[in-house]
């Protein structure tokens, strides 16, 4: 290499470095992805919020579906809770996880704030929550025909979330079960 | 006790401290087990904290797993395994090694690699320079001979 190219190096190598962090600057920190993206949802056998029945994985399976985990001491869930209603209004089913959360509380916030779940599972323990490896609420995962975990968003699903991200994952998973 | 006793004592009460809840062991290895491993397991909500150290929901939670873990017999491998399929790579402070963690390996070797390699060069560079500058050419020293003659004469 001639001594002239020689000096450009350092130029070379401190492009390289700001673009590599210029990239960083970027990224959420706390956008973790999720360890169980393309895995089958973990089993369970849990309660039904208000109900005596239980709910098992094979309950969930069969078409796409949104799995809302929250709780009445999340205060961001409260944020996105009515977008959940107008998602479940259009036709989508969501599952809802109710999660390390006072079954008494839970039943009063959806009598009072409307109820857009299917079905809401009382993990009261947090064991379900552990399995999925939530690890704060709100979280919502997108699960498919097979029940296979495709998508995972945490914190407040709304408009920009939905419309963006979630809604177009969905509705290719629901034309690809209408095919198959 | 001993002098060496009590520096031990002052020296691990720090991290005593650090943990909000104690649980009791039936064996004081596994306690020493449960110290290293809530110092190595990541919080995966506050992110720069382990979860010795983190009074987040998540850390208690997963310190009373680690502690049900280890009273239930398993070996630290399962424990980080069982973790790692949970919350990804991510919620270890030494991942394992695999494609995408090779980077974040290797990079401290590979850096001073280089930087040996830079300062090796550069030393080189400089001692062919001070070597070519030490030696005098035929014209140089003809002419330093000449000069030298000149003072002792004009003194």
């Amino acid at each position: 290499m001639s001594p002239r190219l020689k000096l450009f190096i350092p130029l070379i190598l401190f492009t390289g470095m700001a673009l590599f962090l210029f990239r960083g600057l970027s990224l959420d920190p706390r956008e973790l992805p999720s360890a169980l993206i393309d895995r089958p949802l973990p089993d369970f056998n849990l309660p039904v919020l208000g109900q005596e029945r239980l709910l098992q994985r094979a309950d969930l399976v069969g078409e796409p579906a949104l799995l809302n985990v929250w709780a009445t001491w999340c205060v961001s869930c409260r944020v996105e809770h009515p977008y959940l209603l107008q998602i479940a209004a259009s036709g989508v089913p969501i599952y809802g996880i109710n999660y390390k959360d006072e079954d008494a509380a839970a039943a009063r916030w959806l009598a009072e704030l409307g109820d857009p779940y299917r079905a809401n599972i009382a993990d009261r323990e947090g064991s379900l929550g552990l399995d999925l490896g939530v690890y704060g609420a709100p979280e919502t995962y997108l699960v498919d025909a097979e029940g296979v975990i495709r998508y995972r968003h945490v914190g407040v699903v709304d408009e920009r979330v939905w419309q963006t991200i979630l809604q177009p994952m969905y509705q290719q998973l629901s034309a690809s079960g209408d095919r198959g | 006790m001993s002098r060496f006793t009590l520096l031990a004592l002052l020296l691990f009460s720090g991290s005593a401290a650090a943990v909000i809840e104690t649980y009791e062991f039936s064996n004081p290895e596994l306690e020493v087990r449960y110290r290293q491993l809530s110092q190595e397991l990541r919080c995966p909500k506050c992110q720069n904290q382990n979860i010795a150290d983190s009074n987040a929901p998540i850390s208690q939670d997963l310190r009373k797993l680690l502690y049900q873990q280890l009273e239930a017999g398993a070996n630290d491998e399962e424990i980080l395994d069982y973790m790692v399929a949970r919350y990804g790579e991510f919620v270890r402070y030494r991942p394992s090694f695999t494609g995408a963690t090779a980077l974040l390996w290797l990079a401290p070797v590979l850096l001073l690699m280089i930087g040996i390699a830079v300062a090796v060069a550069a030393a080189r560079a400089r001692r062919s320079r001070v070597e070519q500058s030490a030696l005098l050419n035929a014209d140089d020293e003809q002419s330093l001979r000449e000069l030298l003659a000149k003072t002792e004469n004009d003194s």
